[in-house]
């Protein structure tokens, strides 16, 4: 899949003309994609780029007529292959979904029967169009599964999908897309789901099995590096609407709205930039020393030191031989007062657990944690809640950590309740400075969670974590969640409030692009272990460790930075 | 897999012991013993208070209440649950006469009450005609509002009485029992058709289900082939409260339609305060609890992969 300019020739294969899809919701019809054309030829890698709301998800699942059932396609015509889809029959769908266009869904954890065998889920394909019979269909998916990366795929075939981790269900719905081969494939959000490292094998995956087929993709994607890396041709929508369209290189070089340019700008892999100057790890009374990252007489005060780390949780009784299974394993790692230490790894690598040890919501089997110079391992009690209030976490999912029934003023002035700060003139004074500080109107005090976006909610969830005054804060993928533009917004806000306040931030992340863009350092971690902690330009320009180096060559956009 | 059966079973015992415990002070705390009730039976005669006091010390009735508990439980253990005040066989027996019957009509309702219950469910979620959903789905709530003798007497009237189709009273071959089933299995049809309806629309919303359609897959093939099978889960859970409910609908099914059995015996036993048999029956619904839902458990990873009882779980 590299990126031809050449002007691809020939009836296109898919061209989708005017289209016009609205929404019933509440009996008014709400207009989601307001006369969007374009095309895909065959063979040819056409990515949809836009944000959660701009019509790209309704505009793919109009082509092969799955919309939800509020959904109505109000005009425009979609032509495959010369044949208006939009005339066909329920009957006739039957025939040209799964046979002449697959679909990879966006959520691989759901969208395989939980109930079936993986390897009768991909035959399924087959025998639905008659392609093969039964027998000869199981055999040919364990082929299909084996061209997809699975190991053992004979074995494999017979186990269920939670047997399988969300890369390799992937791999499955992708081995299932494309066993009837099909002439075009929607790939909707491939992998917005996964860990960076399993999202370019993935993608890998696809291009290379698409690519061997002569089968053409849409790719639908908020992530505008991801477009950057595998599509020829880029489509940018806003708002149900087509802003830009054209070849890969252009759009990204030359682009000629300006919507496609602040997604470029707030794509992190595509502009790298420092969202703050790097906060030295000398403090100021002592410049003339060496400035080695490390413990070193004279650099900035640690705010936290935890040391040889370990927590051991113990499995259901049932599990079978392995009785324990080891979250950390010997981590020491120090936060630094007015710094940000970044904490990469991919799920199950324990940087959450780490989180949760140095918040003291764990207990940790083994090692100490120091904040403050206070052993938080061994405080309880009065003294506990007094340092808990120096350390706020702030949690990925903004529709999850809010209280659905508390209007955001309630939200915000909770921890001064639960720690008593203030009369309740006070606090609503503290709420609106806070509401300020994150740059939310004052009006925004009385609403609910549910009439907020999820940007708006996440800087509800940062202004609650800040109402204490916390020496500390804990981004848990604080902004993994979010569109990229709102992401930036984000990280914008955060880099400010700790210019402001010389807060600490631990920031965990599984996305090196945004973590190149915030910290001052960088903790590595995977299963359970630290690889590598240092300065974030050392790490990231020259990673010492074979972990760190893949993380680093998954961010999607590097390849087209590098040209 | 054994652990895990053995395991069950010991919390079944201990369910069982609950409820004979529970049931033995609840009714020691009611007024009147059997003694007193047998003796005041008969009002016309005055029973010879040395007698009576003779009948107590016989029956163990004039010693502390923990020795009597202890002497009955170990008894129970036994399976010796006393003797029936009304009839003088023992409450064991009298429970164990009626109890084919009841598990007949029981059985027979049940299965009546899954089909109708999943026939019902399916054609209202799955027919394409909206009026059709609307009005098959309302059936259910319609089911459940509806009290089960008042179903009983309108069958009665209408295939007894008016039609002569089935005999009205009775437990004589297989045409009696297609009344008294079919009002047990109605209740509990509609509670299964509520279940299975609510957890087929969730079921069909789900993004697999979509994934299959977009395979191309028939109407057919994913409501029948995947969507009913996730549905069904759900249900199964709610299988052992259902047999409950069975137990419980027996009671009216077997008075209305005056047949002998477990319900109709329950509810003498009560008007004559026959302790023991009371009691008798209260063990055996408890059995009967604690059986079906240990089978639904052993069921369920049969049904459902995820599910994974005392087995190593593989990677």
């Amino acid at each position: 899949m590299t990126a031809s300019t050449a002007a691809p020739a020939g009836a296109p294969l898919l061209t989708v003309e005017e289209l016009k899809v609205s929404y019933l919701v509440d009996g008014e019809p709400q207009p989601a994609v307001q006369g969007v054309s374009f095309q895909v030829y065959a063979g040819e890698v056409v990515a949809i780029v836009g944000e959660s709301g701009s019509g790209k998800t309704t505009t793919a699942h109009s082509i092969i007529n799955l919309l939800p059932g509020n959904a109505r396609r109000d005009s425009g015509k979609v032509l495959f292959g010369g044949a208006d889809l939009t005339r066909l029959m329920r009957k006739e769908w039957q025939n040209v979904r799964g046979k002449d266009i697959g679909l990879i869904p966006q959520d691989p954890t759901a969208s395989l029967d939980p109930l079936q065998r993986v390897g009768e889920q991909v035959a399924e394909s087959l025998t639905i169009h008659r392609i093969q019979p039964k027998k000869a269909a199981r055999e040919a998916a364990v082929r299909l599964l084996e061209e997809s990366g699975i190991r053992d795929a004979a074995a494999r075939a017979r186990q269920y999908p939670h047997q399988f981790s969300g890369g390799m269900r992937q791999r499955v719905l992708i081995a299932a897309a494309l066993a009837a081969r099909p002439r075009l494939v929607i790939a909707d959000e491939p992998t917005s789901a996964l860990d960076v490292t399993v999202q370019r094998q993935i993608l890998d995956n696809i291009a290379a099995l698409t690519a061997e087929r002569g089968t053409a993709v849409l790719l639908i994607t908020h992530d505008l590096g991801v477009a950057a890396d595998r599509a020829d041709r880029i489509i940018v929508m806003r708002q149900g609407v087509v802003v830009e369209q054209g070849p890969t290189a252009s759009v990204l070089t030359n682009p000629q709205d300006g919507y496609t340019r602040s997604l470029i700008a707030a794509a992190p892999g595509l502009s790298p930039r420092r969202l703050r100057r790097t906060v030295s790890p000398i403090s100021p009374a002592s410049a003339g020393d060496s400035p080695v990252a490390g413990k070193t007489p004279g650099a900035r005060p640690p705010l936290v030191e935890a040391a040889g780390l370990r927590k051991v949780f113990s499995l259901p009784r049932a599990a079978g031989s392995a009785r324990t299974i080891t979250a950390v394993d010997g981590v020491s790692l120090d936060i630094r007062k007015g710094e940000t230490l970044a904490l990469v790894g991919e799920s199950g690598s324990g940087k959450s657990t780490v989180a949760r040890l140095l918040l003291r919501l764990e207990k940790p089997s083994g090692g100490s944690v120091l904040f403050d110079g206070q052993d938080l391992a061994t405080a309880r009690g009065e003294n506990l809640r007094l340092l808990r209030r120096r350390f706020q976490v702030v949690f990925q999912s903004p529709f999850a950590s809010l209280d659905p029934r508390f209007s955001v003023s309630d939200s915000i002035a909770e921890p001064l309740r639960a720690f008593a700060e203030g009369s309740p003139g006070e606090q609503r004074g503290r709420v609106a400075e806070l509401l300020d500080a994150v740059q939310l109107p004052a009006g925004f005090a009385r609403r609910l969670p549910a009439e907020l976006s999820g940007g708006q909610r996440q800087r509800v969830a940062i202004a609650r974590a800040l109402a204490l005054r916390p020496d500390l804060v804990v981004l848990d993928e604080a902004v993994s969640a979010l569109d990229v533009s709102v992401q930036a917004q984000i990280l914008d806000l955060l880099a400010g409030l700790q210019e402001r306040d010389g807060l600490s931030y631990l920031f965990i992340s599984h996305d090196l692009a945004v973590v190149q863009q915030i910290s001052d350092r960088v903790a590595v971690m995977r299963a359970g272990k630290l690889v590598e902690l240092g300065a974030t330009a050392e790490i990231l320009g020259n990673p010492a460790h074979e972990y760190t180096r893949q993380l680093i060559s998954a961010i999607p956009g590097r390849q087209v930075l590098a040209v | 897999m054994l652990r895990y059966v053995g395991q069950r079973l010991l919390q079944g015992a201990f369910v069982l012991w609950a409820a004979y415990t529970v049931s033995f002070f609840i009714l020691y705390l009611l007024p009147g013993d059997a003694v007193s009730i047998m003796a005041s039976g008969d009002e016309q005669n005055a029973v010879d208070p040395a007698l009576v006091a003779k009948l107590r010390s016989e029956y163990g009735l004039d010693r502390p209440l923990y020795e009597q508990y202890f002497i009955a439980l170990g008894r129970a253990l036994q399976l010796d649950f006393g003797i029936s005040i009304k009839n003088g066989v023992a409450a064991t027996r009298s429970v164990a006469e009626v109890l084919p019957e009841t598990i007949k009509l029981a059985a027979a309702g049940f299965a009546l009450a899954v089909l109708l219950g999943s026939a019902l469910a399916t054609a209202a979620t799955f027919s394409r005609n909206p009026w059709v959903r609307q009005a098959l789905g309302s059936l259910p709530p319609l089911g459940i509002a509806v009290p089960t003798f008042w179903i009983g007497l309108l069958l009665l009237q209408l295939f007894s009485f008016r039609l002569r189709l089935f005999p009205a009273i009775g437990n004589d071959g297989a045409a009696s029992i297609v009344l008294p089933a079919l009002t047990l299995a109605i209740p509990t049809a509609a509670v299964i058709a509520q279940l299975l309806s609510r957890s087929l629309r969730q079921t069909l919303g789900e993004p697999y289900i979509e994934q299959v359609r977009a395979k191309g897959a028939s109407e057919a093939l994913i409501n029948f082939g995947h969507a009913l099978r996730n549905a069904a889960i759900p249900t199964l859970t709610m299988l052992g409260i259902l047999v409950g409910n069975l137990l419980a609908g027996a009671v009216v099914s077997e008075t209305v339609f005056s047949r002998a059995g477990i319900g109709r015996l329950t509810v003498t036993a009560v008007n004559s305060r026959d302790i023991p048999v009371v009691q008798t029956l209260v063990v055996l619904a408890a059995v009967i609890f604690v059986v079906t839902s240990l089978v639904v458990d052993l069921i369920y990873p049969l049904v459902d992969p995820r599910i994974n009882i005392g087995k190593t779980a593989k990677a």
